[in-house]
C-alpha cells in the first residue's frame, strides 16, 4: 500500500511536465494542424530562464576589504551581487535564492516572444504542407535551437536549486500515520505538481470561459466553418502558439531544480511527450493531460525494485510499449475523436 | 441472369437510418440506374458494395460469393470496379502509370512482389494501357502527370483505369457531374461504347439526360428505402416518383 | 545492360566510375597545402561516404517510394552492427558472415517492427516507428547488456572462440579481413605533391554499395516500384483497384530494413565494433536528412546527399578559429576578428548548429532536395530556348496518410 502510494507520488512531478508539454504539443496540433518537433525545445529553453534569472541575479561587483586577508596574505576580495547592495543584504540574498519562482514572471514574457517568432518567422509557412515537412522542419529547428543553447551554456548540467525553503522534504507517511521515513516526498515536487495542476486548470478555463478560448475551441473542432464566419482564425492561433510556448516554458522553468537544465533535455521530453500526446489521442486536451500523469505514474510503477526484478528493463520501455499497445488497440487513443490526423 | 443481387441491407450512421431494407438486383449485361434525391442514401449503398462500408444488415451477393465482410482489395479482384464521384487517381503518376497500376492488378493478383521485372518491358501491360488511352481519347497525354488533367480528362482516365480491369461489374457515381454538356454526351457515347463489351454497369446518376440515355433499369431510392423501379419510360410518369423526388414538379 | 535501360545504365556506370575514382577525385589538393584540409581522399571517410548513402538508398526505397516516413531506421543499422560484431566473435574474421548475418538479422527486426508499425499510417507510423526504435535503444543500454556489452559497447576481444579462425594471432586479434585481404590494407601512391590511398575495405564497400545501387534502380523501375509510388499517391484508390497496400508496403519497409543492417555490417567490417549510439533517434534523423537533402524518390540523391553531409560534417568539424585566422590573413585585424567571431559558432563542435540550419533551408526552400535544385537549374536553362515548355507538376515528398 505505501509502496504504491509513493509511486503514484513518484510519477506525478515527471506525469506534470509530461503533461504540461503535451498539452502545448496538442493545442498547436488541434489548432493549427502543426506537428511541433520543436516543443521539446521550449521546454528547454523555459529551463535555461531559470539559469539566466538566477546567473542575472547573481551578477557581482568586486570589493576588496582591507580588514580582511586571503589565506596568501592578500587583501580579500569580496564578491557583492547587485541585488544585495540595491535591496539590502538580507532580501537581496532572499531575491537571489528565490530566483526560479522569479523566473516564471521572467520567462512568460520571453516565451511568448519565443512563440511567436517561430509561429510568424517559419511555422505560418508550413499550414499547408505535408505532416512530414512540418515534422521535418521543426525537427530541424530543434537543432538549431539546442544548438544554440549549448553554445551559450555549454554542453553539461547546470544546477538550478530551488528556493532553500522548498530544499526539504515532507514526511507524508508520518502524516497519514504510518512510521516516519517511508514515503518521504520532496516539497519542490509537491510544488511542482501543484503548479502544474493550477497552469492546466488555467489553461482550461481560458479555453471554457471566453470567447477567445471558445472560437479557439471551435477552430479545433472544424476550422473551416470557423473560418467561414468571417473570425479571423489565423490571428488567434498565433496566439494560441506563443500560449503553448509559454506552457511549455513554465513546465521548463520550474523543472530546473528537480532536473538540472541541459541543451538535449528538450530532445530527451519531446519523444516521450509525443507519446504521450499519441497515447493521450491527438488533439485531445483532456487527453494530453490525463495520459501525462498515467504514464509519470506508470513509468514511476515500473521502476519498483520488484517490477524491475520480475521483468529486467521494464522501466526503460514501459511508455513506449504502452504506446504501442494503444496506438494499435485504440488508433485514436485514449480520448482522440474521430477524423483527426485520418484520410 | 443475376449478377448482383442485395437483399434486406440496413444501415445506420448513429441513429441515422440511411438504408431501409434494400432489395435489389442487377441482371448480367444490362445497365442499371440509382436516382433520387440529396440524402437517399445512393453514395452510401455503392460503398456498401465496394467494402468500404459493411452493411449492418442484410447481404450482397455478386454471382454464389457473398460480399460481406470482404476487404477492397479483395472485391476488386473478383470483378467489381467503382469509378468515384470525385475522380480518384494516382494523381503525381503519369497517365500511363494511371492504367498500368490497375492492369497489373488485374493480372497478377492483389500483391507479387515482382520488383526485379522491367516495367518497361512489359508489352503485355503497355499495350492495354496505350489501348485503354485510346479508347478515352488520352493517348497523346499519356506522358503528363495526372494531377494536371481538366477534371473532365480525370473522370476519363478514372474510367479508364477501371474499364483497363475488365470487370464484370462497374459501378459509377454520378460520372458526369460537373461536366459541360459537349462533355457529358461524349462520356455517354464511352459509357454506351463499353456496353457493348457486355459489362454490366449501375450508374448512379443525377441527370436525367444521362439516365434515359444509358439505363435498361431505373431504380428510384428515396430516404434509403426503394420506392420504384423499372423501365426508364415506366419510372418517367410514376407519381410516387415525382413526388419524392422533384416534389410534384414534371419529369 | 543488366537488364537497365539506357539512362539507366549510364547513370550506374557514371556512379561506377566516380566510386573507382574517388581516392584521386577527393584528393584534388596536394599533400601539405593549405588547401589540403578540403581533401576527402582518405580511407576512413571514403568508407562512411559509401556506408551511408546504402543507408541512404535503402531509406529512400521506403521514404522516397511510398512516402512512409521512418523514425526509427537507425535501429535496422545497430542490429545490424551487433549481429556482425559477434559472427566476428563466434565464427570467423572473414567480413563475408558478418555483413551476410547483419542483414539478415535487420531484415528479422524490421519485419517484427514493421508488421506492427505499418498497421498505422502517417504521423501515428513515425511515432510507432520512433517508439520502437527508442526501445531497441534503451534495452541494449540496460538489460540486453550480455549481448550488447553496454555502454562500452560491443568489442572483440583475445578469448573470442572464433570456431572458424583463430582466437588471436601473434598476441593480437586478428584483422578483419576478406578472404586473406585486411580491410585496413591500403596502397599508397605518391604522385608529385600529391597522396593517394587505395583502401582494401573501400573498395569492398564500393563494390557492395553498387550491388545495392543496382539493386536499387532495378526496384525503382519494376512494376513492384510502381506499386509503392501508388502507395504514396492514392492507397485509398489503390485499394479499391484490387491491391493490397500493406504487403506492399511491408516489404518495403523491410527491404530498406535490410539495406540499413547491411550499412551495419559494413561499418562492423571496417570497424569491428557497434555501440548503442548508433540506435538513437536523431541517428534515424540524419538518415531522413541525406535522403531529404539529396532529393526523396530520386535515385542518386540520397547517395549525394549522404555524401555532402558525412563531406560537411568531417570538413566544419576539424576547422577552429586558428584556420580562419589562417585565410583571413590578408583582411584587417579588426574585419579578421569579426569574421571569425561570426563564423565561429558554425564549426567545429558547432557543425550540428550548421547542420540544423541546413536542414531547415532544405525543407523550407527546396523541398525537392539537391536533385530538384539541379533540375530547376536545368529548366532555367532550358526555359532559355524554349520558352512555352510546358513544365509538369514535380512530385512531392508528402507523408502517407
Amino acid at each position: 500500500m505505501d509502496a504504491i502510494l509513493l509511486q503514484i507520488l513518484n510519477g506525478l512531478d515527471k506525469g506534470s511536465a509530461y503533461a504540461l508539454i503535451a498539452l502545448g504539443l496538442t493545442l498547436i496540433f488541434g489548432t493549427l494542424g502543426v506537428v511541433n518537433f520543436a516543443h521539446g525545445a521550449l521546454f528547454m529553453i523555459g529551463a535555461f530562464c531559470a539559469v539566466t534569472l538566477s546567473r542575472l541575479l547573481s551578477l557581482s561587483f568586486v570589493t576588496i576589504d582591507e580588514t580582511q586577508k586571503d589565506f596568501l596574505g592578500n587583501p580579500l576580495k569580496v564578491e557583492t551581487p547587485y541585488v544585495e547592495a540595491w535591496f539590502g543584504p538580507e532580501t537581496g540574498a532572499a531575491i537571489i535564492d528565490w530566483s526560479v519562482p522569479l523566473a516564471i514572471l521572467f520567462s512568460i514574457p520571453i516565451m511568448a516572444l519565443v512563440g511567436l517568432l517561430m509561429e510568424r518567422g517559419l511555422i505560418k509557412y508550413f499550414y499547408k504542407r505535408p505532416h512530414a515537412d512540418q515534422i521535418l522542419v521543426t525537427f530541424g529547428l530543434a537543432i538549431v535551437l539546442q544548438e544554440i543553447i549549448k553554445y551559450f551554456f555549454g554542453a553539461n548540467p547546470i544546477p538550478t536549486p530551488a528556493p532553500d525553503v522548498f530544499a526539504g522534504s515532507l514526511d507524508f507517511g508520518a502524516m497519514l500515520g504510518m512510521d516516519p521515513n517511508i514515503i518521504i516526498y520532496p516539497y519542490w515536487r509537491i510544488v511542482y505538481f501543484l503548479f502544474a495542476a493550477v497552469i492546466i486548470g488555467a489553461v482550461f478555463a481560458f479555453l471554457q470561459f471566453t470567447t477567445f478560448g471558445m472560437v479557439v475551441r471551435a477552430g479545433m473542432a472544424d476550422r473551416s466553418t470557423v473560418g467561414l464566419l468571417g473570425i479571423n482564425i489565423d490571428k488567434r492561433f498565433t496566439v494560441m502558439f506563443a500560449l503553448a510556448a509559454v506552457v511549455a516554458g513554465l513546465a521548463g522553468v520550474m523543472y530546473a531544480p528537480i532536473n538540472s537544465p541541459n541543451y538535449h533535455m528538450g530532445m530527451d521530453f519531446l519523444v516521450l511527450s509525443f507519446v504521450v500526446v499519441v497515447v493521450g489521442g491527438m488533439g485531445s486536451l483532456p487527453g494530453a493531460v490525463l495520459a501525462g500523469f498515467l504514464l509519470g505514474i506508470l513509468e514511476s510503477f515500473a521502476s519498483m525494485a520488484q517490477v524491475v526484478a520480475l521483468l529486467p528493463g521494464i522501466n526503460q520501455i514501459i511508455i513506449y510499449l504502452v504506446a504501442i499497445v494503444i496506438l494499435l488497440t485504440r488508433p485514436r487513443g485514449l480520448m482522440g475523436r474521430k477524423g483527426v490526423m485520418e484520410s | 441472369m443475376e449478377i448482383l443481387r442485395v437483399e434486406g441491407v440496413n444501415k445506420s450512421f448513429g441513429g441515422l437510418r440511411a438504408l431501409n431494407d434494400v432489395n435489389f438486383s442487377v441482371e448480367e449485361g444490362t445497365v442499371q440506374a440509382i436516382i433520387g434525391p440529396n440524402g437517399a442514401g445512393k453514395s452510401t449503398f455503392l460503398n456498401c458494395l465496394i467494402g468500404r462500408l459493411v452493411p449492418d444488415t442484410g447481404s450482397v451477393m455478386f454471382g454464389d460469393i457473398s460480399l460481406t465482410g470482404m476487404k477492397p482489395y479483395e472485391i476488386n479482384q473478383i470483378g467489381i470496379s467503382r469509378v468515384f464521384q470525385t475522380p480518384e487517381i494516382f494523381g503525381d503518376l503519369t497517365l500511363m502509370e494511371n492504367i498500368m497500376i490497375p492492369a497489373l492488378a488485374k493480372r497478377d493478383g492483389e500483391f507479387k512482389l515482382h520488383a526485379f521485372a522491367d516495367v518497361g518491358k512489359d508489352t503485355e501491360v503497355r499495350d492495354k494501357a496505350l489501348h485503354m488511352l485510346e479508347d478515352v481519347g488520352l493517348v497523346e497525354k499519356k506522358d503528363m502527370v495526372a494531377d494536371s488533367l481538366s477534371r473532365g480528362d480525370k473522370r476519363r482516365l478514372e474510367l479508364a483505369m477501371c474499364l483497363s480491369q475488365d470487370p464484370k461489374l462497374l459501378l459509377l457515381d454520378e460520372p458526369t457531374a460537373g461536366m459541360s454538356r459537349a462533355d457529358t454526351n461524349n462520356t455517354i457515347d464511352l459509357l454506351k461504347r463499353i456496353g457493348d463489351r457486355g459489362i454490366t454497369k449501375v450508374v448512379i446518376e443525377h441527370d436525367m439526360h444521362v439516365v434515359f440515355s444509358l439505363a435498361d433499369k431505373v431504380t428510384v431510392l428515396a430516404q434509403g428505402a426503394i420506392i420504384a423501379e423499372g423501365k426508364p419510360e415506366d419510372i418517367k410518369g410514376d407519381p410516387r416518383v415525382q413526388e419524392a423526388y422533384l416534389g410534384g414538379a414534371h419529369l | 545492360m543488366f537488364g537497365l535501360n539506357k539512362k539507366d545504365t549510364s547513370l550506374f556506370f557514371l556512379v561506377l566510375l566516380l566510386v573507382v575514382l574517388a581516392p584521386f577525385l577527393l584528393n584534388p589538393f596536394p599533400e601539405g597545402s593549405e588547401l589540403a584540409q578540403f581533401n576527402a581522399g582518405y580511407p576512413d571517410l571514403m568508407q562512411r561516404f559509401l556506408i551511408f548513402g546504402i543507408f541512404a538508398i535503402g531509406f529512400n526505397i521506403l521514404f522516397g517510394l511510398t512516402g512512409y516516413l521512418s523514425f526509427g531506421h537507425a535501429a535496422f543499422l545497430g542490429v545490424g552492427s551487433y549481429a556482425g560484431v559477434w559472427m566476428m566473435k563466434l565464427l570467423t574474421m572473414n567480413v563475408i558472415p558478418a555483413i551476410f548475418m547483419s542483414v539478415v538479422f535487420a531484415g528479422l527486426f524490421s519485419l517484427l517492427v514493421g508488421y506492427i508499425s505499418l498497421r498505422r499510417s502517417g504521423i501515428y507510423f513515425s511515432i510507432l516507428t520512433l517508439a520502437f526504435a527508442q526501445m531497441s535503444f534503451s534495452l541494449a543500454y540496460s538489460v540486453l547488456t550480455p549481448i550488447t556489452n553496454g555502454e562500452t559497447g560491443l568489442q572483440l576481444a583475445l578469448d573470442d572462440p572464433r570456431i572458424l579462425g583463430v582466437s588471436s594471432e601473434n598476441g593480437a586479434i586478428p584483422a578483419a579481413n576478406f578472404f586473406g585481404i585486411p580491410m585496413r590494407e591500403s596502397f599508397e601512391l605518391s604522385m608529385g605533391g600529391w597522396l593517394f590511398t587505395f583502401n582494401a575495405g573501400y573498395y569492398l564497400c564500393a563494390v557492395v554499395m553498387m550491388i545495392a545501387f543496382y539493386v536499387a534502380i532495378r526496384i525503382f523501375r519494376s512494376p513492384f516500384g510502381m506499386m509503392l509510388r501508388a502507395v504514396k499517391s492514392n492507397q485509398q484508390r489503390m485499394n479499391f483497384t484490387g491491391l493490397n497496400s500493406r504487403p506492399y508496403t511491408l516489404a518495403a519497409f523491410v527491404i530498406s530494413g535490410m539495406y540499413a543492417g547491411l550499412a551495419g555490417g559494413l561499418m562492423v567490417a571496417m570497424d569491428p565494433l557497434a555501440g548503442a549510439e548508433r540506435m538513437q533517434w536523431t541517428a534515424s534523423g540524419e538518415v531522413v536528412l541525406m535522403t531529404i537533402l539529396g532529393g526523396a524518390g530520386t535515385l542518386i540523391g540520397p547517395v549525394l546527399g549522404a555524401g555532402f553531409i558525412k563531406y560537411c560534417e568531417n570538413i566544419f568539424s576539424k576547422i577552429n578559429d586558428n584556420i580562419l585566422y589562417d585565410w583571413f590573413a590578408a583582411l584587417p585585424q579588426g574585419l579578421a576578428d569579426f569574421l571569425v567571431f561570426v563564423i565561429h559558432p558554425f564549426i567545429g563542435k558547432g557543425w550540428h548548429l550548421t547542420l540544423g540550419i541546413m536542414f531547415m533551408l532544405i525543407v523550407i526552400f527546396l523541398p525537392g532536395g539537391i536533385m530538384e535544385g539541379v533540375e530547376r537549374i536545368g529548366r532555367l536553362f532550358k526555359r532559355k530556348s524554349s520558352k512555352d515548355e510546358n513544365s509538369t507538376a514535380r512530385p512531392k515528398a508528402a507523408p502517407a496518410e
